[in-house]
C-alpha cells in the first residue's frame, strides 16, 4: 500500500491493521508538504483536527468496534462546505478568516463515517469558474502540467487527487465543477442527482443547480464515498426522500451486456478538440466490445443550454450573494464611524468580491430586473423545460447518455481569463445535466494525441438512477485499465514528492 | 443585439450594492454587451406555449418535524461578526443616512 493506492485498498490495509489512520494521514501530509507549493490544491490544512479524528478511529479499531468501510481514509474537502471551527473562504476575500460555527450535513456524514478531513481545497471564488483562476488566493496548477489549469471550480479537489495528496475528495457541481476538473486531471467525479446529497452547509451559488458530490481516482472509490454522503436530509428542503441507489454494487458489477447507451449528437463536432473526440470514440468502441448497444440520440435544445445557464445561475447568485453584506460575518471595509451601513456594504462588496463574481451579480441583477425579466430569466426557464423534455425523450431510447466531459484538454493558466465567453464554453457538455437535475459522471478515457493530456468521458443518468453511471463507469474503467496496462495517473509526469 | 449602457451598468451596481470605479464600469459595460448578446439566444426558442421550469425536481412546502433542538450559543452565533456588542451584531448607522 502507498499513497498511490486506491481508497478501497487503503481501507483494507487499515482494516488489516497494516497501517494506522494516523500514519496514513501523516503520509498524506508529507506528500502535501512536498508537492503543494507547486500544485496549490489546498487553502487550509487542519492537521490537528485530522490527526485527532485519525487517532480516535485507531482507538476504536483497536478496541474492536465496528467501523464504516472508509473509516480512517483521508479526504480533501472543497472550501465551499462549512466545517465547524475550520476556516471556510469559498476562495473569496469576502470570507477571509471566517470560521463557521456549524458543520455541513456532508461534513457530519464524513465525520460519522470516520473519514479523516485533511483540509480545505482551492476553488474559483464562490464556485464561479472553470479553471480555479478566480480564487482570491491564487490558482491551482494541474499536476499533469503545472502551467495548465486543473479545471474549475473544484480544481483544488481534483488536483489533490491527481497529485496523491488525498485519495478522496468532495466537490460541488453547479454547471460542471466536479466533472470538468475530473476530466482534465484524469480523476473520477460524480454529480449526483439533484437532491441526492444534502446542500445544508454548502455555501449557495445557484440553489436550483448546486449539488455536492464525490471525487476519487477510481469508480469504486467514488461509489464508496457517494454512499457515505448521500441520503435524505430534513435540513435541506430540496433533499429527495428516496433510498440511495446501490452505487457500490453497480460499480463492482462490470457488466454492460445489452445496456443501451445513447450518444448525444449535439455534444460533439465544432468546438471539440480532435484528440478528445478520438479518445471518446475509442471508449465507446470498448463499451461495444463489452456488449453494450449504441444508439445516437438528438437533443436539439442542448444548443441553448449554455445561454440558459448563464442567465439562471447569475440570477440565482445575485440573490444568494446578497447575504455577504458585512453585517454578520465576513470582512467589513470602511467602517470608520463616519459612514452608514449601506456605504460600508458597497465598499465591502467592492473589495470582497472578485471580477467574475461581480460580473455574474450584475448580469443576474439585470436578468431579474423589471422590464427584462421575461426576455432573459423567464426565457431561460422555458429553455430549461425544453432541455428536460430532450432528456426525457432520449431516455426513452436508452439507459444512459454519454459524451466527452469537456470540449478540450486542460488549457494554459491565463489563456482564457480575459475572455469570459471562451471560459464559459468549457461547460458546454456538462451544463444540461444540471439544468435537468440529473446525474453525471466523468471518468478518464485516455490522453489526447495532440498534447498527451487527459480526456474525460461523461456518463449521464436519469434522476435517482445514479447507479447506472457507476455500472457503465466501472465496466469501462476495467476495460481501459487492461488496455493501458496501468492506471492512467501512472502516465503523468512525476511531481517531486510522489517519486 | 441587446444594448446596455454604462449608466445602466452603474445603476445595476448600485442596486447590487457594489461600489465600482470608473475603470471597473468601463470594463464591465463592454463585457456585459458581449455576454448579453450571447445569452439572448434563449429567446429564439422560448415560445409562449412552453411552461417555465424554476426547479429540477418539483417540491413545495417542505417542513421538518417541529422538535426543539439546541441552537447556536450567542458566542458561536457572533463568532464571525465583524463587530459585536452586548451579545448583538454591531452594525454601522442605518438611520438618518443621506438617501
Amino acid at each position: 500500500m502507498s499513497i498511490r493506492s486506491s481508497a478501497t485498498e487503503m481501507a483494507e490495509a487499515l482494516a488489516r491493521k497494516e497501517i494506522s489512520a494516523v500514519e496514513l494521514a501523516n503520509q498524506h501530509y508529507a506528500q502535501i508538504e512536498a508537492v503543494d507549493k507547486d500544485v496549490h490544491a489546498f487553502l487550509h490544512l487542519d492537521k490537528a483536527g485530522a490527526l485527532a479524528q485519525a487517532e480516535s478511529i485507531d482507538k476504536k479499531r483497536t478496541a474492536g468496534e465496528k467501523l464504516s468501510p472508509l473509516a480512517g481514509v483521508p479526504l480533501a474537502l472543497k472550501d465551499v462546505l462549512v466545517q465547524k471551527g475550520v476556516p471556510t473562504t469559498c476562495g473569496s476575500k469576502m470570507l477571509e478568516g471566517w470560521r463557521p460555527p456549524y458543520d455541513a450535513t456532508v461534513v457530519t456524514k464524513l465525520k460519522d463515517a470516520g473519514i479523516v478531513i485533511l483540509g480545505k481545497t482551492n476553488m474559483d471564488e464562490f464556485a464561479m469558474g472553470s479553471s480555479t483562476e478566480n480564487s482570491a488566493y491564487g490558482p491551482t496548477h494541474n499536476p499533469w502540467d503545472l502551467t495548465r489549469i486543473p479545471g474549475g471550480s473544484g480544481g483544488g479537489s481534483a488536483a489533490a487527487l491527481a497529485a496523491f495528496e488525498a485519495p478522496l475528495a468532495i466537490g460541488t457541481d453547479t454547471g460542471g465543477s466536479i466533472r470538468q476538473p475530473a476530466a482534465v486531471t484524469a480523476t473520477v467525479g460524480v454529480k449526483p442527482t439533484y437532491g441526492g446529497v444534502s446542500r445544508y452547509g454548502l455555501v449557495a451559488f445557484s440553489s436550483s443547480l448546486d449539488q455536492a458530490g464525490p471525487c476519487a481516482r477510481t469508480v469504486l472509490d467514488t461509489a464508496m464515498l457517494h454512499q457515505s454522503i448521500a441520503g435524505f436530509d430534513p435540513k435541506d428542503s430540496t433533499s429527495i426522500n428516496h433510498a440511495v441507489p446501490d452505487v457500490v454494487a453497480a460499480a463492482k458489477k462490470k457488466d454492460v451486456k445489452g445496456l443501451k447507451i445513447g450518444i448525444v449528437k449535439q455534444l460533439s463536432g465544432a468546438g471539440y478538440q480532435k484528440g478528445v473526440e478520438n479518445k471518446f470514440n475509442e471508449a465507446v468502441a470498448e463499451l461495444v466490445k463489452l456488449g453494450a448497444e449504441i444508439v445516437e440520440v438528438s437533443c436539439p435544445n442542448f444548443e441553448y443550454a449554455l445561454a440558459a445557464y448563464y442567465l439562471i445561475a447569475p440570477s440565482e447568485c445575485s440573490s444568494n450573494l446578497a447575504r455577504f453584506d458585512s453585517m454578520r460575518f465576513g470582512i467589513r471595509i470602511g467602517d470608520d464611524g463616519s459612514k452608514g451601513a449601506e456605504e460600508v456594504m458597497n465598499l465591502t462588496r467592492q473589495v470582497g468580491f472578485g471580477r467574475e463574481v461581480k460580473r455574474r451579480i450584475i448580469l443576474g441583477t439585470y436578468a431579474l430586473s423589471s422590464g427584462y425579466y421575461d426576455a432573459y430569466y423567464g426565457s431561460a426557464q422555458k429553455v430549461r423545460t425544453l432541455i428536460k423534455r430532450d432528456f426525457d425523450a432520449a431516455f426513452e431510447q436508452c439507459d444512459v447518455l454519454v459524451s466527452p466531459t469537456a470540449p478540450t484538454t486542460a488549457f494554459k493558466i491565463g489563456e482564457k481569463s480575459e475572455d469570459p465567453l471562451a471560459m464559459y464554453l468549457n461547460d458546454i457538455a456538462t451544463i444540461p445535466v444540471n439544468l435537468a437535475g440529473l446525474g453525471g459522471m466523468s471518468l478518464p478515457c485516455g490522453l489526447a494525441e495532440e498534447d498527451n493530456l487527459p480526456v474525460g468521458f461523461q456518463i449521464m443518468s436519469p434522476a435517482m438512477k445514479d447507479d447506472r453511471m457507476y455500472l457503465v463507469g466501472g465496466a469501462l474503467e476495467a476495460a481501459l485499465l487492461s488496455k493501458w496496462g496501468k492506471p492512467i495517473l501512472d502516465f503523468a509526469p512525476s511531481l517531486v514528492g510522489s517519486k | 443585439m441587446s444594448a446596455i449602457s454604462r449608466e445602466e451598468v452603474a445603476n445595476l451596481a448600485r442596486l447590487a450594492r457594489i461600489e465600482m470605479s470608473d475603470a471597473e464600469l468601463d470594463h464591465l459595460s463592454g463585457e456585459m454587451q458581449v455576454i448579453l448578446g450571447a445569452v439572448a439566444r434563449v429567446q429564439e426558442v422560448a415560445s409562449a406555449d412552453v411552461p417555465p421550469t424554476s426547479h429540477p425536481i418539483p417540491v413545495n412546502n417542505v417542513v421538518r418535524e417541529d422538535v426543539v433542538i439546541p441552537s447556536l450559543s450567542p458566542t458561536d452565533a457572533l463568532s464571525g461578526a465583524p463587530a459585536s456588542s452586548e451579545q448583538r451584531f454591531k452594525v454601522p448607522q442605518i438611520l438618518g443616512e443621506a438617501e
